[in-house]
């Protein structure tokens, strides 16, 4: 009798079981690896850059003279670059990745939709240095003599098209290393709105095709107005990448610190600066300028992205 | 699944643990200026006494600060450290090769070798200050030559780098104004002009910019066809930036008066002597905790200087005089000791 009893409460393990705490440690250090990481790199940054916070407190982020002989570093120059191309970047790609998630969604006959799909991913693909030898070798000679001179020599005197065209005609602007941002992060912001779209539910925009709406209508009455905090955080997404993007930037943005004062004049990044500068930075306010330079980067990076999580997520909870 | 994966990273582990225990290779970091030519040596030195060399090209800066935290066995810098700065740090520092810095540019009508420049032109030009290739200072060197009513636009490196220094280092030499206004260093406030990427960056942004001056060390000017100008030496003498002509500079370069072998190659005396030449150096500590890896890395840098030329000439560097070579042998038997004060290499 008793022997039977235990048999009956006694139930097996399931298979494998004895594996799952370890699992759970393994994720869980994974996952806490990565936390230690991110405020590791918060704590060295502002440690490493400590002496330059100090020592220029408020004109590191006014003074426009970057000195390393003088060891003077004022980092208004890289700064303003970094919004500037940003954000021009920005203005270029959005309507270009809109309508690419658009036609994808709404037009796209299905044979082609994995074809430019993959090619959108592809595009995505790209090695940031492809894009920087490119745009040096290829675009930038090209866009100087089919669109920067006729632009220069169109200008009338004393305009403001004038003032924003002033420059060396040969293609390494602020204006360049906007495009070139500019198609970097296409892919990125087509692919989120593109999935975007695909969460507003078939039945609204069914039932607006059903009023007699055509495709305009529908995208602008329905799908947009149901994506429209959620598409501000994908704008956001690439605005991030957008900021921190490096060596296709140092290649042709002409690097200049000065602040940039026409679309078609030299300019620089924080990130073309620390590429350019850190491996040869031998006095010490040089690499803590650099390493400050870093840290102010990652909190303009951090904001942007911290935004895009807020209205990302904003849609899915209400 | 799991097992596969465990077993996997077991095998990378030993095999890294395996790669790690094999001691003898040399590691070194630094200057990618001589990178090609080190790598050069360190495969022929491979074949002939089994010893690797694992140089990291990450920049003079990288390798002075890597051969501080004794993270490599040598360091090397395109710009020579001070003598007091060495003592401070317990460094020594020896010359490999010379190699030198010449102005290119894109002027039509302007062959290679037409254009005739001195150091304080050049100085007036990177300042801003000559602002037209036809201004009448530039004609008055150049008689004859058709200069262009074209603005000049002045291209730099946006790297730090060795070349700038050099060349940085010149134009306060021969240029008052620029030594107070700018100064010499491997980056530099620059007061006009466009910062191109590396020796290929200044490179493309001079080709691709009509009127446009730019400074590449000589190999690259060399392989790429670049329009070079001539330059005015000490002795008044207009020289083509060639192996020769560096030779000469590092030839009558005064070595035996230079403590710590601090010296810059610049404007130095003889007909033929090329302006902005300059040599790469090494760094090692004077006192090796490890004798045995100290001597290894003297013995690898002695075989390059016995039979190491041909590859450098070959890579468009200009190999050190003999007599330096010399000198550098007695400064390792004098100044590179192991804990207990004998010399860890002597040359044979």
């Amino acid at each position: 009798m008793t022997t039977l009893s235990t048999d009956v409460v006694v139930r097996r393990p399931p298979k494998g079981a004895a594996l799952d705490p370890f699992f759970k440690i393994l994720c869980f250090t994974a996952a806490t690896t990565l936390l230690a990481a991110l405020t590791g790199i918060v704590v060295t940054l502002a440690v490493g850059g400590w002496p330059a916070f100090h020592k220029f407190g408020l004109n590191f982020f006014t003074n426009t003279n970057w000195n390393p002989v003088t060891e003077e570093f004022g980092a208004a120059g890289p700064i303003v670059g970094t919004l500037v191309t940003a954000i021009m970047a920005l203005i270029f790609a959005l309507p270009l990745a809109f309508g690419v998630a658009v036609f994808l969604v709404e037009f796209c006959p299905p044979i082609l939709r994995r074809p430019i799909g993959i090619a959108v991913e592809l595009l995505a693909g790209i090695p940031s240095i492809v894009y920087g030898m490119w745009g040096l070798f290829v675009f930038a000679p090209f866009f100087a003599q089919y669109i920067e001179l006729p632009l220069m020599a169109a200008a009338p005197p004393g305009s403001i098209w004038e003032t924003l065209t002033t420059g060396v005609p040969n293609g390494d602007n602020i204006l360049t290393a906007s495009i070139i941002l500019a198609i970097m992060i296409l892919p990125y912001m087509a692919a989120v709105l593109r999935e975007l779209f695909l969460t507003v539910p078939v039945q609204l925009r069914e039932s607006g095709y059903g009023m007699g709406s055509t495709t305009l209508e529908v995208i602008t009455s329905i799908t947009l107005p149901y994506v429209r905090r959620s598409a501000v955080g994908a704008v956001m997404l690439g605005l991030g990448r957008a900021l921190g993007e490096t060596m296709a930037v140092t290649f042709i943005i002409g690097n200049s610190h000065d602040l940039p004062k026409s679309l078609f004049g030299a300019g620089s990044t924080i990130a073309s600066t620390i590429a350019n500068e850190f491996n040869e930075a031998t006095g010490e306010m040089h690499t803590a300028s650099l390493i400050a330079l870093g840290l102010v980067l990652f909190m303009i990076t951090f904001a942007v992205l911290a935004l895009a999580r807020a209205l990302l997520g904003a849609d899915k909870h209400s | 699944m799991l097992k596969r994966l465990i077993a996997t990273a077991c095998a990378t582990l030993t095999l890294g643990a395996a790669a790690a225990t094999h001691a003898a290779d040399l590691n070194g970091a630094g200057a990618t200026f001589p990178a090609p030519v080190y790598a050069k040596w360190a495969e022929a030195y491979r074949a002939q006494s089994g010893i690797g060399l694992n140089y990291q090209a990450i920049g003079s800066g990288g390798g002075i600060k890597q051969i501080k935290a004794k993270t490599v066995d040598f360091g090397a810098s395109d710009k020579p450290l001070k003598p007091e700065d060495l003592e401070a740090a317990g460094l020594m520092q020896f010359p490999t090769v010379v190699g030198g810095v010449v102005p290119v540019m894109n002027v039509p009508g302007l062959q290679a070798g037409q254009l005739k420049l001195t150091g304080s032109l050049l100085a007036q030009i990177y300042l801003g200050d000559i602002k037209k290739w036809n201004d009448p200072q530039i004609a008055a060197y150049n008689k004859g030559v058709n200069l262009p009513n074209l603005p000049i636009t002045v291209v730099h490196r946006s790297d730090g780098s060795g070349t700038s220094f050099l060349f940085t280092s010149y134009l306060a030499m021969k240029s008052g104004v620029w030594q107070s206004k700018v100064g010499a260093s491997d980056a530099v406030q620059w007061p006009t002009g466009l910062g191109g990427k590396g020796n290929d960056g200044v490179a493309a942004f001079v080709k691709q910019t009509l009127g446009s001056i730019g400074y590449v060390e000589y190999a690259y000017a060399k392989q790429n066809h670049m329009a070079y100008a001539l330059m005015q030496n000490k002795d008044g003498k207009f020289v083509t930036p060639d192996a020769n002509n560096f030779a000469a500079a590092a030839g009558h370069g005064d070595w035996s008066k230079a403590p710590g072998f601090y010296l810059l190659l610049l404007d130095q005396p003889g007909a033929a002597s090329w302006p902005i030449t300059g040599a790469t150096f090494i760094l090692v500590y004077k006192e090796q905790a490890n004798p045995a890896a100290g001597a290894s890395v003297l013995k690898f840098f002695d075989w390059a200087y016995k039979s190491g030329d041909p590859a450098a000439v070959a890579l468009d560097y200009v190999a050190l005089p003999l007599n330096v070579k010399t000198m550098v042998r007695k400064a390792w038997v004098s100044n590179v000791k192991g804990a207990d004060g004998k010399p860890v290499y002597v040359s044979k």
